[in-house]
């Protein structure tokens, strides 16, 4: 073969790799890029065809976001998804924190079996369970209460947070316990004292996960939440605010921005660990 | 009264101690809370489900008669029955195979270092962070039939005539299509970080090895990286099929199944049976539809347990 002209096939190379970054970025963003120009749009530059709509065409407004504060129960439903989130997140740690240390260290044959069952019923969506759990919240009395939210979505958190923290308790070595143990510690006084400390990360992580699942739920808030007031932020945006022939784009495009970002940064830290504890099952 | 009140202490304590060291009793107790939970929150209703899709209960109703396959056979003779599973099929099919391109090609350039790399992550991971439901009323804005954006550039770019105004949420075939754009648009990001991360748990010894015996990048990405990465695509894989299938979040919010039910799911119709149209057991019916599909990905995941259990 030849020589060929190295520096030339860098730069193609460079070029294509930044083409497909390109490419990618703008399918994958470019949503919430318009959401960003829809907030501070004025109604009339939004609606006005023979604009460049990627352009402020008038000054940038604030009054959509005023009118998302001032006359809807925006505010009331960030409110309603973080106090859901914190009750969910806490019974999920109480009974996935001790269930996933189980399965990480349990030997026998049905260990791994038990582990992978209790996976599988995170893959049961609520698409399924949602009738039942109709008639089900409607016996309880709990329709349109946040408590049937609360004490329905440890249904899909439990399963999931079991098999990540399993993933991460698996990763710390045994020989710290065992040392602990020979030191007077019990098996459970070897857990609380030495595994939990340093698992503190791990547990962030499960933290962080379940809170947006919770977020991101949609059906079953929507079966059982029939009251503006009882919303969480991702029922309320689509079901309040797209009613009738007139939609608020511009209140609803900040309202979207909003709950999405914050969430998104937080979540980026932490993708990382997640992978690694949600994979180290299924492929390991 | 003291040394009796010290006795019941110190063996309490010691019951304690022996209980804390037990681990044929601790590992179940630690177990027994989640596995309650779970039995009484899946595995109950999953169970009335089954239960309700052979009776005839309504919202209304307070008695229950059984009724044998009867919801079943009104739901196959239904036309809408077969429309939503072939929608439901084309659109997991179609969206999971580009996802699984797409994923492929991104995860690859995700793995060289650059500049500002954390910044490219976070764009590309938004739709998947951001509440789904949202992002998909950002994309009923981005497909409006009066504004649409893609539209106006469509013109400004000469692609579409001057009085070329596609309605995309409105004409079934691009009804269809749309819905996929969005369901892509929202897995691609999940199945790329779960392929990054089997990307760089390959060792680069392999990839120099095979450079130096004289492997091109496309021999060394066909006979290294995708055989060492099947194990883990299949993980992304099945759950972009679980997360499609079963789902109803993108096509409830854009269309509704409309126009005319071109764009109905098996998900969305269960919804609009069951809830909307107060009629439990036909929604039930309908939704068990989707348990074939959940059960044949669920015994993949167990082979793959498996096998990687035996190497």
């Amino acid at each position: 073969m030849t020589r060929r002209p190295f520096k030339l096939v860098r730069i193609a190379r460079a070029g294509g790799h930044a083409s497909i970054l390109v490419f990618f970025i703008t399918f994958l963003a470019f949503p919430f890029y318009w959401m960003l120009m829809t907030t501070f749009k004025t109604t009339i530059d939004l609606h006005d065809v023979s604009k460049n709509p990627f352009l402020f065409n008038e000054p940038p407004t604030l009054e959509h976001l005023a009118v998302l504060f001032q006359d809807t129960q925006y505010l009331q439903w960030l409110i309603n998804t973080g106090v859901v989130g914190i009750a969910v997140v806490l019974i999920t740690l109480v009974l996935a924190v001790p269930a996933g240390y189980a399965l990480a260290r349990m030997t026998g044959p049905w260990a791994q079996t038990l582990g992978i069952a209790i996976f599988l019923t995170y893959l049961v969506p609520p698409t399924i369970l949602f009738i039942p759990f109709a008639r089900i919240i409607a016996t309880l009395g709990l329709q349109d209460s946040l408590w049937s939210l609360v004490l329905v979505y440890p249904s899909f958190t439990v399963p999931f947070c079991t098999w990540l923290l399993m993933g991460f308790f698996k990763a710390i070595p045994r020989d710290l316990e065992d040392a602990a143990m020979i030191d007077g510690l019990s098996r459970l006084g070897a857990f609380l004292k030495v595994v939990m400390p340093i698992s503190l990360a791990g547990v962030l992580t499960a933290v962080i996960f379940a809170f947006t699942l919770v977020t991101q739920e949609f059906v079953y808030g929507v079966t059982f939440i029939t009251s503006a007031s009882s919303y969480t932020v991702s029922v309320g945006v689509p079901t309040f605010l797209v009613r009738g022939d007139v939609y608020f784009w511009g209140s609803m495009m900040g309202a979207c921005l909003i709950a999405s970002v914050p969430i998104a940064i937080i979540y980026n830290l932490f993708v990382d660990r997640f992978v690694a504890g949600f994979t180290v099952g299924a492929v390991k | 009264m003291t040394t009796a009140t010290a006795n019941a202490f110190t063996a309490k304590a010691g019951w304690r101690t022996r209980l804390a060291d037990n681990e044929r009793l601790l590992w179940p107790l630690m177990l027994a809370p989640a596995i309650l939970y779970i039995v009484l929150l899946v595995g109950f209703p999953f169970f009335l489900s089954l239960f309700y899709s052979v009776s005839d209960v309504t919202v209304g109703s307070r008695s229950m008669n059984f009724v044998g396959l009867e919801n079943f056979r009104r739901v196959v003779v239904s036309n809408t029955f077969w429309a939503a599973l072939k929608n439901t099929l084309i659109f997991t099919i179609v969206s999971q195979f580009f996802v699984l391109v797409f994923a492929n090609i991104l995860a690859m350039a995700l793995c060289a270092d650059f500049r500002g790399k954390w910044l490219v992550r976070l764009l590309i991971l938004l739709p998947w962070v951001a509440p789904i439901s949202l992002g998909a009323i950002g994309w009923l804005w981005i497909y409006d039939s009066i504004y649409s954006v893609i539209n106006w550039t469509g013109q400004a770019l000469r692609i579409l005539g001057p009085n070329d105004w596609p309605i995309w949420l409105g004409q079934p075939n691009l009804a269809m299509a749309s819905i996929i754009v969005v369901q892509i648009w929202r897995i691609v990001p999940l199945a790329t970080v779960i392929l990054l991360a089997g990307l760089t748990s390959i060792p680069q010894d392999i990839h120099d090895a095979a450079a130096v015996d004289g492997a091109g990048f496309w021999r060394r990405t066909l006979q290294i990286t995708f055989p060492l990465l099947l194990p883990i695509t299949l993980v992304a894989v099945l759950f972009g099929i679980i997360f499609t299938f079963t789902d109803m979040i993108v096509v409830f919010l854009l269309t509704r199944g409309g126009p005319y039910d071109q764009t109905q799911v098996l998900a969305t119709w269960a919804f609009f049976t069951g809830i909307q149209g107060g009629d439990l057991a036909g929604g039930a019916a309908v939704s068990l539809f989707l348990f074939p599909v959940l059960m044949a990905v669920a015994i993949v995941f167990l082979l793959l347990a498996r096998r990687s259990e035996v190497t």
